[in-house]
Formats: structure tokens, sequence, C-alpha cells
């Protein structure tokens, strides 16, 4: 959009965040203005133009605006600043760094640089004169924390492009010019670390985007062992307030295998944000025994920031995940919540008098929310590395009832479901997953089945499904036991009942305070599954049903101390054998063995 | 109220609804307070030259005539010292006889603190009641409401907690307090020679409902002022949320707004969540914690109003009464802390963890057993002994009755345990039962 003259206007009317304007020229759906208090320049967002009248989401409070007050088009979308030096940056939901902001409080129209200008970073070439680019191609690396960040050709550039210079390795600012590269037209493009992408479109540097085939490892059980999530995948975890939905997305933050982790505190708590960059600066990443912050990059809105710039911070995240993705890393997105987006659409749609949709959300929700998932993705870029955006999303549905508009709408998209059940979670079996009504749709891909064939084992996938099976009759016989009474069923029932509490208390659920049983490899999970389906296989002999809960509780007991040891340390292995001569104490002798 | 030189007087009101009058008007800020008829009042829309101003105590017989003076600003509270022991209206004007406190003019509603300038919460408050202590223990900087039905005794537990708490500063916020209640707390307050580190907010039964939409605000600048300025721990007890909200809805409704669920305003969860937020812990000390009751109607927490309160705040207190001990408990099972692990087993003793679980699972068997046994079956021993121990629990630790410290409830824990279960129902690390167990 060229424009000759900056377009600019007059407030004509405010009602809280909506502000109606009269320009004075051409304005664009979603461009940036600002609006003039005093000696404050208020960030806004173009939503709809009628007429003479354009409305503006504000980003800020308008306490104190008058009707008249001045406002300055921007000409560009609302866009996010993409170099090196974004990760382990805390920013607010536009993008701007909170450290670099003075004072205790928020001042409104405050904006500060999301990377810093003045840092040398350590470039190294990739491309070499005379090498044909196109927007996406790498031009060269710098080292940023434990990653190689590369430097790209702009996205915004169309066309192809040769590359006529580029910086011999050393040291340089953000700002400097690293590459020169020529269009078509014979014309220069000075190009330096720095991009510009306006965060409502996707970037599309990729060749090809097939389904997601790889697992990626969470260290929680209930989600690898049962559900597994793929590199690239989605999901999204619906659950009633309090029943684990932000403690599960931290522990996958913390342990999952991704080179970069971008957190989205949408519309939720400070101090959960505060408990990230608390710990995270302590804590290591275990695969590179680096500090998790280096990996780590947290977008806050949190739920006393202004409400307009709520839906900008997951695109904001969603945008920084595709950059970092088109450097051929694998990058874990996680946005908690999604629902306070939805809410945050809902909210200006209503003071827009638009036409509402189930429970006065926007009629477009669905393809608003699809169209978001929808950008998460494995990828092939075009010199065949690959990137992944892995995205997870959190769902607070009103009242705990999954019937409504963002729970059912999330659900026709994302592909893993981990439904948290109230009943679990007030019975403190955390995860609060139901691993019954859970589901990954990712085990039904014959990719993602023989991925895990080769990579886990032969047998894993059955073994899997019979978990899921013994699960499923511990509660239809639990249903039987509750009807019928203790003593009104076979005890096979209990024994039934008993082999998956068993698989619930040892597998299913996870102390994610625990050091230890935090996170679990895949090897241990493959080992600790196949020694309990081991034990739900045996026979054991029973006096009577209380007979039954004794035993299975203490085998439960010695589990859980498993679980609480370090894998195949001294402890774990003592646990084990007293575990074996316990169980060896009640085996049946097998059919084999007595007929002999 | 103070007046202003110059101010233009304007006398024709051009709409007049329950709640708000229009008139034209220049030079008008959004949010800006005004005089009509002699009634503070809000800007809540601005269009073209029209005005629209909420009237906080209703319009009941504001005439078409009536004068309106602009005030130029947004509602204040001055701060000083001086707020301490002193009772206020909603509107921050003295209701005790006193003096008007004189001290620094903040804007109320104030911008939010930035997360990065915030501390993760570390401190644990104690405050004897086991249920809270034990199983959901509170920290300073964090947010929690009770959520009970009408008839519980709430404002009694709270006043409790806030004696017991060793803050600094109590700030009471009362929206829709009735008469006795306000009274209540009063002397409580009085009676515990505390009253120098008491400030209150009151609307009571007998002002007018929306007017109880400023006293959260009021009681967060406060709040903030002893918290920033002072560095003070200060602890602000809110009751009842649920009549703001109401007011809330009342105002939105008469606006035309279309409501969500339950009637209220598609806004209810960022209006709460803004008050909300402002419990905080500063590096440098001060903190604010918020204490705050939400009562339910008919027990339903699925009712926007809980529902929303619960996404919002750091846990939830649920009181119960238990039947079979006759005494209001703290519910185990409903209740939570958000943020108690941040210092359970770290400062307090290190089983305390697995103790807290360890009662709530033996608690949720004895529920199961009950259920049974409704429903006419057969108890095992196991079954039997749970329920002996629900009822001790219940009555020793769960009760709000108790006021013990945390490492008694610990060994009652453990004491209780030992007489009703073996080790291994118990569940426990072996570390610990080799060390308490037999204590
Ligand atoms: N895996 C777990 N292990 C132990 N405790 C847990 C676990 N998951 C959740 N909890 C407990 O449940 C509490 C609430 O969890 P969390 O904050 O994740 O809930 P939430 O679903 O995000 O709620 P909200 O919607 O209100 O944000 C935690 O503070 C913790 O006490
Ligand atoms: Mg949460």
């Amino acid at each position: 959009m060229e424009r000759d003259k900056k377009t600019t206007g007059t407030v004509a009317g405010i009602v809280a965040n909506l502000v109606i304007v009269k320009a004075d020229g051409p304005v664009a759906q979603n461009e940036i203005c600002f609006i003039k208090h005093r000696d404050e320049r208020l960030m806004a967002e173009v939503i709809k133009v009628q007429g003479i009248n354009t409305y503006l989401q504000v980003f800020e409070s308008t306490r104190g605006v008058r009707i008249g007050s001045e406002v300055e088009f921007e000409n560009y979308m609302l866009e996010v600043t993409l170099g090196p030096g974004i990760l382990s940056r805390n920013y607010d939901g536009l993008q701007n760094d909170l450290d670099k902001m003075d004072g205790i409080f928020l001042k409104r129209g405050e904006y500060t640089d999301p990377l810093n200008r003045e840092n040398k970073w350590k470039f190294k070439p990739l491309a070499k004169k005379g090498d044909k680019v196109v927007a996406g191609s790498w031009l060269g690396e710098v080292e940023e924390n434990i990653i190689s960040h590369k430097i790209m050709v702009p996205f915004k550039m169309e066309g192809n492009y040769e590359v006529k210079s580029i910086a011999e390795a050393g040291e340089y600012t953000v700002d400097e010019t690293v590459a020169v590269v020529v269009d078509g037209e014979g014309e220069e493009h000075s190009l330096t670390m720095v991009q510009k992408w306006p965060v409502k479109l996707p970037i599309r540097s990729y060749i090809d985007k097939p389904r997601p085939f790889k697992l990626l490892e969470t260290g929680v059980r209930c989600i690898d062992t049962l559900n597994p999530i793929t590199e690239g995948g989605t999901g999204f975890i619906p659950g009633a307030f309090g029943t684990g939905k932000t403690v599960l997305q931290h522990a996958i933050s913390k342990q999952a295998e991704a080179d970069v982790v971008i957190i989205a505190a949408c519309g939720e708590r400070a101090n959960e944000v505060v408990e990230v960059f608390t710990e995270f600066p302590e804590l290591d990443d275990p695969r590179t025994g680096k500090k998790l912050i280096e990996r780590t990059t947290i977008i806050a809105n949190t739920s006393n920031m202004p409400v307009a710039a709520r839906e900008a911070s997951v695109y904001t995240a969603m945008t920084i995940a595709e950059y970092y993705r088109s450097m051929g890393l694998r990058v874990l997105l996680m946005a908690d919540s999604t629902s306070r987006w939805a809410q945050a659409l809902r909210e200006m749609s209503n003071r827009l008098e638009e036409l509402p949709g189930p429970d006065a959300f926007p009629m477009d929700l669905s393809a608003v929310i699809s169209n978001f998932y929808s950008r998460a993705g494995f990828v092939y870029l075009p010199n065949d590395k690959t990137g992944s955006i892995t995205f997870i999303g959190t769902v607070s549905p009103a009242g705990g009832n999954l019937k409504e508009p963002v729970t059912e709408n999330t659900r026709k998209v994302a592909r893993c479901f981990y439904g948290l059940s109230q009943d679990r979670a007030d019975s403190k079996r955390y995860p609060a997953v139901d691993a019954i009504e859970s589901y990954s749709k990712y085990l039904e891909y014959p990719e993602v089945q023989k991925n895990l064939k080769e990579n886990v084992g032969e047998g894993w996938l059955d073994s899997v499904l019979k978990a899921k099976d013994i699960l499923l009759r511990g509660k239809e016989v639990m249903e039987q036991i509750n009807i019928l009474g203790d003593d009104g069923v076979p005890i096979e029932f209990h024994d039934m009942f008993w082999k998956s509490e068993l698989i619930d208390f040892v597998i299913l659920q996870q102390d994610a305070f625990d050091k230890v049983d935090a996170s679990s490899s895949m090897e241990r999970q493959k080992y600790m599954l196949s020694s309990v389906l081991e034990v739900a296989d045996s026979q054991f002999e029973f006096k009577g049903f209380e007979d039954v809960s004794d035993f299975y509780k203490e085998v439960i007991n010695i589990y859980k101390q498993m679980n609480y040891s370090d894998y195949e340390s001294d402890k774990f292995t003592k646990n084990e054998s007293e575990l074996k001569s316990l169980l060896e104490k009640r085996m049946k002798p097998s059919v084999s063995e007595s007929n002999v | 109220m103070e007046s202003q030189a110059f101010q233009k007087i304007y006398t024709k009101l051009t709409n007049i609804t329950k709640a708000t009058v229009t008139l034209r008007a220049s030079e008008v800020g959004y949010d800006e307070i005004a005089l009509v008829h002699g009634r503070m009042s809000q800007v809540v829309k601005l269009m073209g030259d029209e005005v629209t101003l909420q009237v906080f105590a209703g319009t009941e017989g504001i005439p078409t005539d009536a004068e309106v003076t602009f005030m130029g600003r947004p509602p204040q509270l001055k701060v000083s010292e001086g707020l301490g022991g002193r009772f206020f209206d909603a509107y921050g004007d003295p209701i005790d006889g006193g003096p008007e406190v004189e001290g620094e003019v903040r804007d109320i509603g104030s911008p939010s603190v930035n997360p990065v300038r915030r501390k993760q919460p570390s401190q644990l408050i104690a405050t004897g009641i086991a249920g809270i202590d034990l199983n959901n223990s509170l920290v300073s900087g964090q947010k929690i409401p009770f959520f009970a039905d009408p008839d519980q005794p709430y404002n009694q537990v709270m006043a409790n907690v806030a004696l017991r708490a060793k803050a600094d500063k109590i700030i009471l916020g009362g929206m829709g307090l009735t008469n006795d209640d306000y009274l209540y707390f009063k002397s409580v307050f009085e009676n515990a020679g505390a009253l120098d580190r008491i400030v209150s907010f009151v609307n009571t039964t007998e002002n007018p409902p929306v007017e109880r939409l400023l006293v959260p605000d009021m009681v967060l600048t406060a709040a903030e002022y002893f918290a920033v300025d002072h560095n003070e721990n200060v602890l602000v007890l809110l009751t009842d949320m649920t009549l703001f909200a109401d007011a809330l809805s009342i105002v939105s409704n008469r606006m035309d707004q279309i409501p969500s669920k339950d009637s209220m305003p598609g806004s209810l969860y960022s209006d709460l969540a803004r008050l909300y937020e402002k419990a905080v812990q500063f590096p440098e000390g001060g903190s604010i914690t918020i204490v705050a009751v939400t009562t339910l109607s008919g027990g339903d927490i699925t009712h926007a109003i809980p529902d929303n309160t619960g996404y919002i705040t750091e846990g939830q207190l649920f009181l119960r009464r238990d039947t079979d001990v006759g005494k209001v408990i703290v519910d185990p099972f409903r209740s939570l802390s958000r943020l108690k692990q941040l210092v359970i087993g770290k400062q307090t003793r290190e089983d305390h963890p697995q103790v807290m679980n360890a009662a709530i699972r033996l608690f949720a068997d004895a529920a199961n057993a009950k259920t049974k046994l409704e429903n006419g079956f057969d108890l095992t021993d196991y079954d039997e002994r749970t329920l002996d121990f629900a009822k001790a629990y219940s009555e020793k630790l769960l009760a709000i009755d108790v006021n013990l410290d945390i490492d008694t409830m610990l060994d009652i824990a453990w004491g209780l345990f030992r007489e009703h279960f073996k080790k291994a129902e118990v569940g426990i690390k072996q570390e610990f039962t080799e060390q308490f167990w037999e204590k």
C-alpha cells in the first residue's frame, strides 16, 4: 500500500477500548495507528471501516482521551521484529521488551525495542556471491544462546534474487549490512539481520508440509505413552479451572525435546509468568546442559493487561515460532489460554454490535481458530532441511462444560485431545488427563505407527492399546461393582479393577513437582509399561476381594517408590527386586508348570 | 467534594435511563467523573458531542435540567498514613465522623505492575486453620476467594484469617455488606486492638448497589500505596465479590450490552482479573494478598461469577458443613491453593506435601465408603477404618475452629494414620514413614 501522504484522522467516539475515527485519507483493515493524547501515543489497530467511520481497537486504556484527538495512520499492519536476540526475552503481547520498561508499573504508550541494537553477533556466512536466493534462504548464521540462528532473506521479498556480496565472518550488530542481493531488474537490496513481518499472515518459507510423523517426547507419560504428540503436531488441553492445564503445559515446556520453546501467556495470571522467568534460568535443559531460559521466549499478555493486545499476543508468538521454524528448528509453542483470546474477540465483536454467534462469540470464531492451528506443522525447507512448530493450546471452558464454542471449534482442528477431568483433579490424580476420553489422532497415522515401531519398539503400539483396553475394562467393572456391591461380583472383577488402578497410579499419574518423577524418558516409559503389563498379564491367588486391594496397593506403593527414584539407580533396582518377591509369593503357578 | 474554578455548568440532559444520563458537552475525557445533580457519575461513552454518564447512585429524581459539572479527572483517592484506622464509603469519603484524610492524590484503577518487576511469592501466611495451612497454605502475594453459601460464616473465618495473618495493613472492601456484618468487622478489629492497621471502604446494603463498583479500586489504590510506598505487607479483604459482579451486570444490561452466560457482561473475566491481579509480591518486600468472598447460589460453582473467579484466582477455599461432626470445615476436595507448592515442604516440614496428599486421599476413600453405605452395601474393614479416620480428621483438622501451628497439624495427621491404617495403605515415601510413623 503506497501512499503519497500520511493519513490522519480525529477521534469521533469512544466506548472503552473501541474508538471511532474520521480519517482524511485511505486506511487499510488491520492497519496500525496512534492516537495522540497529551504527550502519549496510544497504539491501535483498524478493525472495521464503515462509511466515513474507521473503528479502532486500542491496545491501551483510553482513560482521558477526548473527542477530536488526533490520530496518525502508519500504513503497516501489526508487525513483529525478527532477528537474533529474541530468545530468553520477556515480551508483552505486542513484542515490547518488558525488561526495558522503566518503573514498577506499565506506562501507557510506552513501547520498547524487541531487539538489542548494540550487541555484536558472531556472523558466519552460509551463502556466497552468485547464489540464487529467495525469501527465507539462509544467508548466514549467528550463535544465539545454544542455537544457530539463521540470517535469512526477508520473507517480504517476493521473487528471485542473486547474492551480490556477503559479509565476511566477523562481529556485527543486527543493523549492519550482512548481504547485498540483486533482483531481476538489477536493483540492489542491502540486507541486515533484522526483518519485520505482519503477525496475522503466516510465513510460508517452506516447500512442503507433510503430515507430522515423528514422535515428540514430552517426558509426560500420559502423553508419550498413551496419546503421543508429534513434531509439528497440534493438541489442546481443555479443563475446568484448577484441573492442571498450566502445570501440564509448564511440564511439557520444561522437558519436551524442542530446540526453541515459545510460551504465550494469554490473559492468564502474572504470577505464572513470574514462575517461568524465575525458574527457567535455574533449570537445566537435560539435552544441552544449558539453562532452560536459553531456549525459551515468553510472550506475556497477562489478564490485567489490555484486552485488545490479547489477540495480538498469540499471533506474535506464532509468528516468532514460524521464524525459528524457518531456520530448521523444532519449535514448541504453548498458548495458555486460547479461551481468553476468544473472549477478547467476543468483547470487541459485542462492542461493534455485530450479530453474535453461539454464547455471544463472533460468528467467524471457528475460522479464526482453524486458521491459527493450521500455522503449526512439520515442514521441508527449500534447502531440504526440516523444521516444525508443535502447538499445544489450553482451553478454559465456561463452567467446565466441553460443549461450548471454543472447545468444540478447537476439537475440529487439533489432532490431540488431552481432556482434564474434574473428578481426577478432585481426587488429586495428577495429571488429571482422562485417559479414556483423550486421544491422539496421530496413533492412527501409518507413518507415525511406523516411526514408533522403529524408534520405540516393534510391539510398542500393541502394548499401548492393551494398556488402554485395561483402563477401559477397569472402568466398566468399577461401574458393575458400584451397582452390585463388592461381594456381588466375582473376584476377577476386583482383580481387573485393580489392574487398571495399577496402570493409573504407575503410568498415568505423575508428580510434576517431584524432581525425578516430573520427567520420564521414553526408554524408562517403555520399561515401566512393559513391567506393569507383565503384572497385568499375571494371575494371582486371592482369599477374598479385600485381599485383592491390599495386594495391589502394596504393589502400587513399590512402583511409586520406583517412580520417585532415578532410573536404574540402586534404589530403583532394590525396589524392583522387592516387587519381584512380592509378586512371586502370590503368583498362581502358570498352566504349563502345573501340568508337569 | 471539591469544586474547580471556571467549571462549565451544563443544564440540559437529552436522555435519562435508570443508570445513565446523556447530554451534549465538549472537552470531556473518557472515564472522567462528573457531578450530575450532586451525584457522582463517570463517563462511559463519548459519541461526537454526546456524553453518556453512569450515575453511581442511580438516576431517581434527576430532572432534565439537572446541573452537570465535569471534574476533568478520573475518580481519585487521597493516600497517606492517615488512612489507618479509618472507615470510608465507596467514594473514599469518611463515614466514621472523622476529618477528611489529607495526602497525595492518586487516580484509582491505576495501570498494572510490569510482570518482570514482580517477585515469585514465597512467604507462607499461617492462619492456624488446618484446612488452610495444612491443605491449602496461603502465600503472601496470593489472591484467593472463599466460595461459600450465603448462610455460611465466611466473614468470621475471614476476620480470623486477617487477624492471625500478621499483615502490616488490613484493608477491608465491603460490598453490599449488611449493617450487622459491618458492625461485626468493626467490633472484631476494635477488640483485637488492631484498628490502626485497618482501613475500610464500605458499601452496605443500604447504599445504592452500583456505587460498590468503586470499592475494589479504592481498596487496591490504598493497598498499592502501602505496599509500594512503604514496602508493607498488605492483606486485602473483599466481601462479597458476587455482589460486585451483580452490580456490573446491572450497568451493562442497562447499557444494552449483549449479555453472555448468566446475564453477566462478556467482559466479566477481564473486569474481575483486573482487580485480582493487583495481588503481588514486590522484590523490595511489599506485598498485596487478596482474600475475597464469592457467595454461591445453591452451591453452583458453574455459575459465571464463581466460574470466572476460579479461572482468575490462585485457588479457592470451600466451606461446607460436615454433618458427621456437626462443624463447618474447609472442604479438602474442592479447595485448592495454587501457590502452596512454593512453600510447603520448604518453609514447612519436609513431610508436609506427602502427609497432606495422603490424608486427602484417605478422606476420599471414606467418601466412597459412605456412598457404598448409602447404597446399602456391606462395608469392608478398610472402609470402616476410613470412615473412622474421616471423622477424626474432620473434627481435629478440617474444622474452621482449630488454631494450631503447622508442625502440630502434621503430628496430628501422622497420629491419625497410625491409629487407623497400615503403612502401605497410607502410601507415603519411605524416608518419611521411617522418620515419623513411630514418633
Ligand atoms: N501434575 C501435577 N502434579 C501435582 N499437582 C498438580 C499437577 N497438576 C496440577 N496440580 C495442582 O493443581 C493446581 C492447579 O493447576 P493449574 O494451575 O495447572 O490449573 P489450570 O487448569 O491451569 O487452572 P486455570 O484454568 O484456573 O488456570 C496446581 O497448583 C497444583 O496444585
Ligand atoms: Mg492455568
